[in-house]
């Protein structure tokens, strides 16, 4: 574990450590009430997780066509955050629309969407674990044409179906609710970076210790 | 590369199309809490207190399966690497 | 450019000259159709009536069932014969291959979509003769985009592990844009009154990303598919 990455990981603690007080700090929201308060995990999770997967498109659009083999560890290490945080995104969104629109789940469009491309990445998971040999070149594929379908899969859900509350939300908030947002973003951001290193470190050493049991084999 | 031209063009033809077209209002837009039966509403703050608790514990998993993930291969690579000696 | 078109030309000559020895895959994907269709019948159909505005969502189904079906055949069959090795080591374009591919692709869902739409016309009493040229048109642009992803998926699957599973976990995530746009369209067409305005819109969408996944997939086949 090199040294900015223990600093990343132990910033991204105190902060994940001080977030339930600077939003408790918030001020009350008088339409929503209390429980637009998820709302502070629930955004930075769906940023995450549009973050991971787009790092995970580019890094395997890297890899696929510059031959660049540490870009398939990140490629790997983004998929794998992608599908952990928008988890989250998921079942937070959930929590808060059981609340606000009184069912648990609505067939929204930016709910739709999220979970199509957070079926894309568990695919691509799925595909890496039991792809056999081969399975990194498939799945970086796999990730490039996800990426690029994220458009498609928003406008077409969208015609299909409208109902969550506007992104264009967030520049209007009062100063004093933004603070504790970005506060939070910028912890989900830091604990994603060291994640991301973190687990690109695991899959360049798995990659390591393959090459080793090979050149044992040989010997 | 020419073919690559062909179908920019045609993605080019049907961009206006795209582009004229509005999404139609959707009938049912925003529900209002009110119109959840009482019985059937759920406090506030047990929702938010779920949603803090499933992020702290599945960041905290994955922090934890990530860590293990590491010290096994790291175990293994030095084993592989003193026999490979 | 013409020596292009003439690799795609050879590769779907070859793949009809096998083809209609055997019949293998076009019989057993009709077949597979029909199948699906009936068996949907008995799930929407209630009292001799279909429930309304089911006929749209299950000849989409169906096509995205039978055209994952013929696919996976397609490609177990090069793989058997690692014919599909011997096809990417002759001396030609990648990309011709892929097209060459993906036109014979094409030809065979063409040939099951003739027999799935007036089979849907008949059963759900869909009117498949208000807009035709429409339809026609909405159809072809939907089974482009989702041959065009299947093919270069299954390609690529040929080589791995558990691929008969892996093709429609792969592909059918990947293809949701093709169903909404394809199921919304054809319902706008089998209205009551056709709503031709979202048809069309539906059709430019499913344009639009044949483009960009054609071009994509024309364009990741080569890397994807050297070792």
């Amino acid at each position: 574990m090199t040294t900015a990455v223990k600093v990343q990981l132990g910033l991204a603690a105190a902060m994940f450590a001080a977030a339930p007080w600077v939003i408790n700090a918030a001020p009350y929201e008088a339409t929503m009430g209390l429980v637009y308060k998820i709302y502070f995990f629930h955004m930075p999770s769906a940023w995450m997780f549009l973050l991971g997967a787009i790092v995970a498109g580019v890094a395997s659009g890297r890899f696929l066509f510059g031959k660049r083999q540490a870009s398939d560890a990140t490629a790997v290490a983004a998929a794998e955050l992608a599908v952990v945080f928008g988890l989250l995104a998921l079942v937070t969104g959930p929590l808060w629309a059981r609340k606000a629109w009184g069912v648990w789940w609505v067939w929204d469009a930016r709910l739709t969407s999220s979970l199509l491309v957070f079926l894309i990445f568990v695919a691509y998971l799925l595909l890496r674990r039991f792809g056999g040999p081969g399975a990194d070149k498939l799945s970086a594929g796999l990730a490039l044409f996800g990426m690029a379908n994220v458009p498609f899969i928003y406008v077409s859900v969208n015609y299909w179906r409208t109902l969550h509350p506007k992104t264009s939300v967030v520049p209007t908030l009062p100063v004093s609710m933004g603070i504790p947002l970005w506060f939070c973003v910028f912890a989900f951001l830091l604990l994603f970076l060291a994640l991301l290193s973190l687990r690109a470190t695991l899959e360049r050493q798995r990659a390591r210790v393959d090459a080793l049991y090979l050149s044992l084999d040989e010997a | 590369m020419r073919y690559f031209r062909v179908f920019l063009t045609l993605a080019l033809l049907a961009a206006p199309v795209l582009a004229g077209a509005q999404p139609q209002p959707s009938p049912d837009e925003f529900q209002p809490i009110s119109q959840v039966p009482v019985e059937e509403q759920i406090p506030a703050i047990n929702l938010v207190a779920a949603a803090y608790a499933l992020v702290w514990l599945a960041l905290l998993g994955y922090v934890w399966s990530l860590g293990r993930r590491l010290q096994k291969t790291e175990s293994e690579l030095t084993r592989l690497e003193a026999k490979d000696r | 450019m013409t020596a292009f078109l003439r690799v795609a030309a050879l590769v779907v000559r070859k793949d009809l000259t096998v083809e209609v020895r055997s019949l293998e895959v076009v019989a057993t994907t009709l077949f597979f159709a029909v199948t699906v269709v009936l068996i949907f019948a008995f799930g929407f159909v209630r009292e001799g009536l279909a429930v309304e505005g089911v006929a749209a969502a299950i000849l989409w189904i169906t096509v995205a069932f039978s055209g994952t079906l013929a696919l996976g055949r397609t490609f177990e069959r090069e793989r058997q014969a690692d014919t599909l090795r011997a096809l990417l080591l002759a001396p030609a374009d990648r990309p011709a291959i892929y097209a060459g591919k993906l036109a014979g692709m094409l030809l065979l869902m063409a040939l099951v979509e003739a027999v799935l739409v007036p089979l849907i016309g008949l059963l759900f009493q869909a009117p498949i003769l208000a807009a035709p040229l429409r339809l026609a048109a909405l159809l072809a642009a939907g089974t482009l985009g989702f041959a065009a992803i299947g093919t270069l998926f299954a390609a690529m699957l040929v080589r791995a592990r558990s691929r008969d599973v892996l093709l429609p976990v792969l592909l059918y995530p990947m293809t949701v844009p093709v169903m909404i746009a394809g199921v919304r369209g054809t319902a706008a067409l089998f209205q009551a009154e056709p709503d031709l305005d979202l048809a069309q819109f539906w059709t430019a969408l499913l344009v639009f990303f044949d483009a960009v996944f054609v071009t994509l997939a024309l364009w990741t086949f080569e890397p994807l598919m050297t070792d």
